[in-house]
């Protein structure tokens, strides 16, 4: 077990490495620079003090150089844009926003999405069934910023103790988890439906039920955690997606999260916050890899991470 | 028994303490809080690096420069209790008020007027807002590293006295002293700590609010400053800004009461409230101008004819009526409504229109541009020429407007392109496009701001304008603080631009707000955002 995680610690750094050369190159192919802005553009002159400021006169191959060892020691540097923050601040502030609002999007989709997709599989070509096909559809189809707007329109303009946009309080994160818990749900209830479906008309169900086991019993022990295995599967992939947070849902419900930075920082060229938010959700993304393929082990023992058990 | 008693008594007293608590807590809400949306998180609330509104509008609550907007909008002395301005206009004297404080009781002198300033020029600050102060003489020189801090003609003669020496006269150097880069730093505490601006708690200014918190992408707290000399006139206690990019969920929250006044109204909200005839609406005077660049190296875009064809055959008043709605202004010539002349005129009025809609003219000096470079309309339809622009629905709309109105009234086809901003910058500094959207917000109230854009070596001329004549009436301006003089030439000058237009202005922009009725003392000067600092709230 020690073994196979440090080699997928080792190929996360090789993978890490590839992204930062990747981006690296894609950025400065782009036309444009940091210090560009809509309204105004920047005189010649004062432009080459602004490169010079921030190491952008030097050749591209030590730039490149100058990063990998920045990275290295875990520094992104300061951002180009916005000269009040570091790069390392901007990300410490706003991750733990939008981890929050991302877990709390995952706590609501794992435990609506898989329970109304086995509901389904249940109750297959029934009324339930077609009710939680409907909330799926829906869920899968309607873009975020249409149920956000709807959302704040709707009920947070409505309802008095739901605040319509902001950060600060619980009440803050309800109508936004929501609005990013939709789709992952409905993913879940999809693969949920199918798999359960599948794993129903197995031998061993048929097996369990002549046992005499209670219906319940069977469903929960037997069907459902057979069934969960493929949204485990896609679970690394969604959680990271939603723990760094979603660019429009923050920036419909004026939320400080770190979604907005992945847009943002492109357009602006904000050649350290690009570096820095795309090496990071890399990380977060190689982190939560590696503990699906170690929570997938401990729910289905038949699959093994290493040979050590052949 | 008695201990459940002693028990009762102390959670009594508890709750008791609570409810002080709470009650002390309501009467910091009858305080008069200005709330509203600051729409975008500023960069840095330093003013030597501070870009754009969503950092002045904080900035200029929080500093105050030599002169300053007082509650009519006037430019009036702020930290300066006087001037004097030598016979050939060159130099300028300052006298400092008494009395006038840093928020950390430090007093403001000279010597931070003058630190504040070669900071802001220093090649090491790289402030993009650096040339606004290239006025004073040796600065330019200073800021492109051809010569040192102290060639910089800006010298504190004592702590109450400055005396600065200009490039040139400059008749509106004084409004300049109000600008933001122009605002004085406290010299100790930045040569201390650097990073002052970063913080709220290091955060030290002089003006009638000071930062009490920032919280990123969030919220910023401003509150009033009791030591500001001029504090009896600022009838807020605090302004509260909130960092909400989406404008919509802001208007939903102005409407739900949670803001007083709102500077970023929706297009959709704003057309609405026009023709509700809603009073919470203010349509504020801006100084902008929105047009297309025509690149004059194209064939047949060099031709002046063609370009003003181009330009009659555009219908302004349906654009600002039915396209944009936000109570735009057609654009009669480059330099917008607003503008004083020396007899205390509007600029634009006395030039009058110098860009009208007529298409049957349009389409006879197209055709005869077209015919002087040897082309056909057919031939011109054959090199898909494109109007380039920046994605935004606002300016697809309003491209697509003008695609329509060429069509009808020319007989031509020109598509339409967009692309990000950057990309668009980078193709009309390469010359790679054939007209492309354009828009200034000026920085001063002076005809200049516009008219110094179509300066042959100006580093904002897209198009690469060059017309010796056009030249000689701005240096002419430049050279003299005779406002008959350069108020004569500039005019003059307009009209040569107009008559080879270079550019096609399509409107004036406006700044609609709304504000709730029982919030007064809001003021509109045309070169800023609406001024908040001397509100007032009879709520």
């Amino acid at each position: 077990m020690a073994k196979y995680i440090l080699k997928r610690l080792v190929l996360g750094i090789i993978t890490i490495w590839a992204v930062i050369t990747i981006t690296f190159v894609l950025m400065h192919s782009v036309p444009g620079n940091p210090f560009a802005t809509e309204s105004r553009k920047i005189p010649e002159n004062i432009l080459e003090n602004l490169k010079k400021k921030y190491g952008l006169d030097k050749p591209k191959s030590e730039q490149y150089i100058m990063y990998l060892e920045n990275i290295a020691r875990f520094d992104f540097g300061e951002s180009m844009k916005s000269s009040s923050e570091t790069v390392n601040q901007i990300i410490a502030r706003r991750f733990p926003v939008s981890a929050r609002l991302g877990v709390q999007a995952i706590l609501i989709a794992l435990i609506f999405g898989p329970a109304l997709g086995a509901i389904a599989a249940l109750y297959q070509n029934k009324g339930p069934d077609y009710i939680a096909m409907i909330i799926s559809i829906i869920g899968v189809s309607v873009p975020s910023f249409v149920l956000g707007s709807f959302l704040i329109q709707f009920v947070a303009a409505k309802v008095d103790w739901i605040p319509i946009g902001g950060w600060g309080e619980f009440r803050h994160t309800l109508l936004p988890s929501f609005a990013l818990a939709l789709m992952p749900l409905a993913q879940f209830s999809r693969l949920m439906r199918s798999s359960m479906l599948e794993v129903l008309g197995q031998d061993y169900i048929k097996t369990a039920k002549s046992k005499g086991i209670s219906r319940f019993a069977v469903i929960m022990k037997h069907a459902v955690r057979n069934a969960i295995l493929p949204i485990v599967s896609i679970l690394g992939t969604t959680v990271s997606d939603l723990v760094v947070g979603s660019f429009v849902i923050e920036k419909i419900f004026g939320i400080p999260g770190l979604g907005q930075y992945f847009t943002i920082s492109v357009f602006n060229r904000d050649y350290t916050l690009i570096m820095g938010v795309t090496v990071f959700y890399a990380f977060i993304l190689i982190l939560a890899m590696l503990l699906v393929d170690i929570a997938y082990m401990l729910i289905d023992p038949r699959i093994r991470l290493t040979k050590e058990g052949h | 028994m008695s201990r459940k008693f002693l028990m009762l008594i102390s959670i009594l007293l508890v709750l008791a303490v609570l409810f002080t608590g709470c009650s002390s807590q309501t009467s910091t809400s009858e305080k008069k809080i200005l709330r509203t949306n600051n729409s975008s998180e500023p960069g840095s609330l330093d003013p030597a690096l501070a870009q754009g509104t969503h950092e002045s509008w904080i900035l200029e609550n929080c500093f105050e420069g030599l002169m300053t907007f007082d509650e009519n909008g006037n430019l009036v002395e702020g930290m300066a209790e006087s001037y004097e301005i030598s016979e050939d206009g060159l130099t300028y004297t300052f006298k400092l008020r008494d009395g006038i404080k840093w928020t950390n009781g430090d007093p403001v002198t000279a010597h931070d007027f003058e630190y504040s300033w070669k900071r802001a020029l220093a090649p090491e600050t790289a402030a993009n807002y650096a040339s606004i102060l290239y006025y004073i003489k040796g600065a330019e020189d200073y800021n492109t590293q051809k010569a040192t801090a102290d060639d910089v003609m800006v010298k504190a003669l004592d702590d109450k006295t400055l005396e600065v020496t200009l490039e040139a006269p400059t008749a509106y150097f004084l409004e300049l002293t109000a600008f933001y880069t122009y605002f004085p730093v406290n010299k100790n505490v930045d040569e201390s700590n650097p990073d002052w601006a970063k913080d709220p708690s290091t955060y030290v200014c002089n003006g009638p609010f000071k930062l009490i918190e920032w919280k990123h992408n969030d919220e910023i707290i401003l509150e009033k400053n009791p030591d500001y000399y001029n504090a009896s006139k600022i009838k807020l206690d605090g302004i509260d800004l909130d960092i909400l990019e989406d404008q919509n969920t802001a208007w939903q929250k102005y409407q739900g009461g949670e803001y007083d006044l709102l500077v970023d109204v929706p297009t959709s909200v704003v057309d609405e409230l026009k023709s509700k005839n809603d009073p919470q609406l203010e349509i504020g005077l801006q100084v902008g101008t929105y047009y297309y660049n025509v690149n004059p190296a194209v064939k047949p875009f060099n031709n002046a004819k063609v370009r003003k064809g181009l330009s009659m055959a555009l219908d302004r008043q349906t654009i600002v009526d039915k396209v944009t709605m936000g109570g735009q202004i057609p654009a009669t010539g480059v330099v917008p409504p607003g503008m004083k002349d020396e007899n205390g005129d509007d600029f634009r009025e006395v030039v009058g229109e110098l860009v009208k809609y007529n298409p049957q003219e349009a389409k006879r000096l197209f055709d005869e541009g077209l015919a002087e470079e040897g082309m056909t309309v057919e031939d011109f339809n054959n090199q898909g020429f494109v109007l380039l622009y920046n994605t935004s629905e606002s300016h697809k709309k309003i491209a697509q407007a003008a695609q329509e109105m060429w069509r009808t009234a020319l007989g031509i086809e020109i598509g339409l392109e967009n692309v990000e901003f950057q990309v668009k910058l980078d193709r009309e500094q390469s010359g790679d496009y054939q007209i492309s959207r354009a828009g200034w917000i000026g920085d001063f109230m002076d005809p200049m701001t516009f008219l110094d854009l179509w300066w042959s070596d100006s580093a904002f001329n897209d198009v690469k304008y060059n017309n010796p004549q056009y030249d000689a009436l701005l240096k002419q301006a430049k050279s003299t603080n005779d406002q008959k003089v350069r108020m004569k030439a500039m005019k003059e000058a307009e009209k040569i631009l107009m008559e080879d237009m270079p550019v096609i202005p399509v409107y004036f922009y406006t700044q609609p707000y709304t504000v709730k009725s029982y919030v007064t003392g809001i003021i509109k000067v045309p070169v800023r955002y609406p001024i908040i600092t001397y509100a007032d709230m009879t709520k």
